[in-house]
């Protein structure tokens, strides 16, 4: 076969004044049409635009051209764009070549002669790699129906609910032995003042009884491989030496356990006491008991009385001291992250106290006070007697660099304004004061709660509050009032500092098991921080919640919405294509040394026996990302990758030298 | 109210925001109220360095010559004495007499810096004393720099002088080369904490003497033969506790003593509360009226039933035994350095 001719057309992109100004477009159009093989060279306002692409498209129907170089912004905001449009004019999307005159050359230089030089040579450097460029395909892989939902939280149920009523099979995993996640342990949320219990639990209930939910409670996953649409994973279901088919819920195994309400309740923050066979709370879901295997006296020590009390009360023979942990494999087409978040330490901050004095708590600790379902049933007492002056602390671990937090938990100067109402609401003479940096009441409704709440009496500070000490039995609390500037002293018997959210104590492992990343502050990297917000760099795998970033119960529940409508979206589609630019093997060069198959952090490459005892790589295309990691590492030069060839890099660097 | 003066470093960060900074600070009082212990950054949310900007604003002070004079003297006596207390350079090792301890100039495994304050104030140099008395039990290859050593230079940095300290930090660093000198320990917190961050291009290894004896300890090189039966809290010095986060070493030096009972008070470690012995604050009074915090400290330690109040820094030593003398708590309560107690305790 001939090989054809090869026709290229160049366009320049004013990007309105964004390149215009700073580089002389005409002049790099010109240049460029000296170039050879250069068949069109035009300059146009907006080449993103309609009228800008339906100019390419028209030019190759004209001038039968056949390679095309577009000078303008990042391949990474419109090379998708100009791939499609060339697609359209019957040419092969890999015949596209962008030089980047935007983000690397007008944007970040003054001189105009010596900007307009950059432009010219990177135009010439994309049309000497245009000529070597060769059409590639796209391979289409199937998309598994099924979804992993990682967290139980407010997050993760709700996506598992949204997706598996779309008619989607989700496997829920989550590692406690209850779904709720930190909202089942809220007593009241702001601004409206509903019972977080009673709006939680009818969707946990809906978890359980859904046909299309798997729940895994008490289990956690301990791998991730594959791609999108065909994800292999591995969770391990830890024992609860329960047989959970057997079990009632009665309760008769925690009644008699030895160790009876000696066990600091993890739900209840300490606060409150439970037995080694425990539910964590009398609403969870499954309604199933576990056994603490590390506080179990038979399970550490093996003897617990003559025998086990438990066991002798179970009717329903379900404690099975015996039970293993259990790997479950599963193959899911996406995967949905709402592992949550945890309190700040408060510790941290040895200024308040906390840790020190019994009568400072965190936010979280001061809910399950304030709970009717904890273990004061609702009544507010510190160290047996109903508070009379209460102070509060805002941006505990938040907006703190002293602490390395720089932003904002969003969800604390509400929460406080609600814990105060409810102290009010409870013991109507007791005197509230706030101390706060500033009040951030952003969201619906909370401008006006904050209001109301300031009517009711509370006290707000604007300061920092600098020390927390002992007066008598109790507490001074010291800072300055930053609105006249002068110091002021509070005395109370409770303080509550409004703890913020800090990114989980794991997520580093977390990141490592799904290869996805973390953004400055800690918390998990959305794929673009406006348009993206619920998908990661890696396809297929969808964030919810505050794994992402601190945010409150409405924005989570919208965002684990929108995770499930993007992990909806590809399994409705049922296919997706994977990108050419894959690395690529010459078997006759290939010497079998598996270097490759080391270095790739996906599992691309593989050694295959190519006749006797000759071994070959071969690239998985679909596991394939074209990082490049395997050419880098190669030592005989067998492995390429394309449309990044080192014939095609190196036309370019001759170009620009 | 537990805050004695009424500065306020926000204040003048605020107020110099679109004004000139040397005519806010010329017009305000308690620019000399600060001790620089640090309390203000540690905390501060946004990390604005509080400190940077005091010790900045007194440079205005001290370039316009509106010096105190007290602070005055203090920085004149470091030009011509190489300390701040007064007294000719030639006195600095009298303390030292019959001691027999080695010169740098004889060479040493460790060189101990004992800083001016131990070398000529006569209840210091009994600290200085039992240093070298317990490195010499432990036998530990140490020296001093004898006549040669002069002033770290860091409260005169504190006092608005950058330019002494400058010239001081260069002196000594090329002293400490011109021996070979690769770890030096020091009496006083104030030395550790300039030494340790503050020298440019330092590179010898510096250690606060409370380090020193715990790893003797811990070693097995120091052992206790006397019990010393009293009940004994610590107040941790600013620039020891707070500035550099060296909070057990001295703790795990006087737990280990036996016969002690040991007590935290409510301020401790992080918490603990400033004596208002740096910062230059020990050459000029407050401007204000109220109690010295000193004595809100030793009552502190009364609070907690100590008999001895112990810490490891002369400036605290000073201010806090000023308070036992001047109220006549002396039946109550002794205030000792931790090195004072390990030698009766040997």
């Amino acid at each position: 076969m001939e090989p054809e001719e090869i026709r290229i057309g160049v366009y320049i992109c004013h990007c309105g004044i964004n390149i215009a100004a700073t580089v002389d477009v005409e002049q790099v159009r010109d240049s460029a049409s000296q170039l050879p093989n250069v068949a069109v060279s035009k300059d146009f306002k907006y080449m993103c635009s309609d009228p800008g692409q339906a100019l390419v498209r028209s030019d190759i129907e004209e001038n039968d051209l056949n390679r095309i170089v577009v000078a303008s912004c990042s391949p990474r905001m419109h090379e998708p764009t100009f791939r499609n449009t060339i697609q359209q004019a019957g040419l092969n999307p890999y015949c596209l070549e962008m030089a980047n005159i935007r983000e690397q050359c007008s944007w970040v230089h003054e001189d105009k002669a010596s900007a307009t030089d950059k432009a010219t040579k990177l135009v010439s450097a994309a049309v000497a790699k245009a000529l070597l460029l060769e059409p590639l395909e796209e391979k289409e892989v199937e998309i598994k129906p099924q979804a992993l939902v990682m967290g139980g939280g407010i997050a993760g149920i709700q996506a598992s609910l949204d997706i598996a009523d779309a008619g989607f099979q989700v496997y829920l995993v989550e590692r406690d032995p209850s779904i709720g996640g930190h909202m089942a342990q809220l007593d009241k949320t702001f601004p409206t003042l509903d019972c977080s219990a009673c709006i939680l639990t009818p969707k946990m209930v809906e978890v359980e009884r859904h046909p299309n939910i798997d729940l895994l409670s008490y289990s956690e996953v301990t791998e991730v491989n594959g791609y999108i649409g065909n994800f292999t994973v591995k969770v391990r279901k830890k024992p609860r030496y329960i047989n959970m088919g057997r079990c009632t819920g009665c309760g008769m195994c925690a009644e008699v356990c030895l160790l009876k309400g000696r066990i600091p309740s993890e739900f209840d923050l300490g606060i409150g006491k439970r037995s080694v066979p425990y539910v964590p709370f009398p609403y969870a879901v499954p309604s199933k008991y576990t056994i603490d295997a590390e506080r179990c006296l038979f399970l550490t020590k093996g003897k617990c009385g003559k025998s086990p009390a438990c066991k002798e009360a179970c009717t329903a023979d379900a404690i099975d001291f015996e039970q293993k942990e259990e790997i479950v494999e599963l193959d899911v087409g996406t995967i949905v992250v709402a592992t949550g978040f945890d309190l700040f330490d408060a510790t941290e901050k040895p200024e308040y106290g906390y840790g020190l004095y019994d009568n400072v708590l965190s936010g979280l600790e001061f809910e399950r006070l304030v709970s009717s379902s904890g273990p004061t049933q609702g009544k507010i007492v510190v160290g047996g007697k109903e508070p009379r002056d209460v102070v509060f602390v805002q941006c505990v671990g938040s907006r703190d660099k002293s602490v390395g937090n720089e932003y904002c938990s969003r969800v604390c100067c509400m929460y406080t304004a609600k814990q105060a109402h409810l102290i009010h609401e409870k013991l109507p003479d007791a005197r509230l004061t706030i101390f706060y940096i500033d009040v951030r009441a952003f969201g619906k409704g909370f401008e006006e709660f904050y209001d109301r709440v300031r009517e009711e009496g509370v006290r707000y500070i604007r300061g920092n509050v600098s020390d927390i000490i002992k007066k008598g039995d109790r507490l001074m609390v010291m800072a300055e009032d930053t609105l006249v500037g002068e110091p002021i002293d509070v005395e109370a018997d409770l303080v509550v500092l409004a703890t913020g959210i800090v990114p989980r104590v794991d997520v580093k492992e977390l990141m490592r098991l799904l290869k996805i990343s973390q953004s400055p502050d800690g918390f998990l990297l959305e794929a673009h921080p406006k348009l993206r917000p619920v998908d990661t760099a890696s396809d297929g795998i969808y964030l919810a919640g505050c794994c992402q970033s601190p945010k409150d119960i409405p924005d989570t529940v919208a965002q684990a919405k929108g995770a499930a409508s993007s992990a909806m979206t590809k399994m409705a589609k049922g296919k997706v294509k994977v990108e050419a630019t894959t690395a690529f093997v010459d078997a006759f060069i290939c010497r079998g040394c598996g270097r490759c198959v080391e270095v790739c952090e996906y599992g691309a490459p593989e050694l295959q026996e190519a006749g006797q005892g000759v071994l070959v790589s071969e690239v998985n295309d679909s596991l394939c990302k074209g990082c490049g990691a395997c050419a880098v590492i190669c030592p005989s030069g067998a492995i390429s990758m394309k449309h990044f060839k080192n014939g095609q890099i190196f036309s370019q660097i001759e170009a620009v030298i | 109210m537990f805050r004695k003066s009424h500065f306020n470093v926000r204040k003048f960060i605020y107020d110099g925001f679109d004004k000139d900074m040397a005519k806010v600070v010329f017009e305000r009082e308690g620019i000399w109220d600060c001790t620089t212990c640090s309390a203000c950054l540690n905390k501060c949310p946004k990390g604005v360095d509080t400190l940077g900007f005091v010790t900045g604003l007194r440079q205005l002070m001290v370039e316009d010559g509106r010096i105190p004079p007290p602070i005055r003297d203090a920085l004149k006596s470091v030009s011509t004495h190489k300390n701040p207390w007064k007294i000719g350079a030639e006195k600095r090792s009298e303390w030292a007499e019959g001691l027999e301890v080695k010169n740098i100039s004889e060479g040493a495994d460790i060189l101990y810096f004992v800083g001016c304050t131990p070398a000529y104030d006569a209840r210091l140099q009994k600290v200085a004393r039992a240093i070298v008395e317990i490195l010499k039990r432990a036998g530990v290859d140490f020296a001093i720099l004898g006549n040669e050593e002069g002033c770290c230079g860091s409260e005169i940095r504190r006092m608005g002088d950058p330019w002494t300290f400058e010239y001081l930090a260069e002196e000594n660093m090329e002293i400490f080369k011109k021996y070979n000198v690769s770890k030096v320990i020091t009496t006083s917190p104030h030395c550790f904490n300039t030494f340790k961050n503050e020298y440019e291009g330092a590179d010898f290894e510096v250690q606060h003497y409370t380090e020193l004896i715990a790893s003797l300890i811990q070693e097995g090189r120091l052992s206790f033969s006397r019990e010393i039966g009293k009940t004994i809290t610590y107040h941790d010095p600013c620039f020891l506790g707070k500035q550099n986060k060296v909070f057990d070493p001295p703790r795990k030096v006087l737990t280990s003593i036996p016969g002690i009972k040991f007590v935290e008070m409510d301020r401790s470690r992080e918490r603990s509360l400033c004596c208002e012995g740096g910062g230059g604050r020990m050459w000029i009074e407050s401007e204000d009226s109220e109690d010295r915090l000193a004595k809100i400290r030793v009552g502190e330690a009364m609070d907690v039933q100590a008999e001895i109040l112990a810490t490891a820094c002369p400036f605290c030593l000073l201010t806090l035994e000023d308070v036992v003398k001047t109220e006549e708590l002396e039946a109550s309560i002794e205030v000792l350095d931790i090195a004072e107690l390990v030698i009766k305790a040997l």
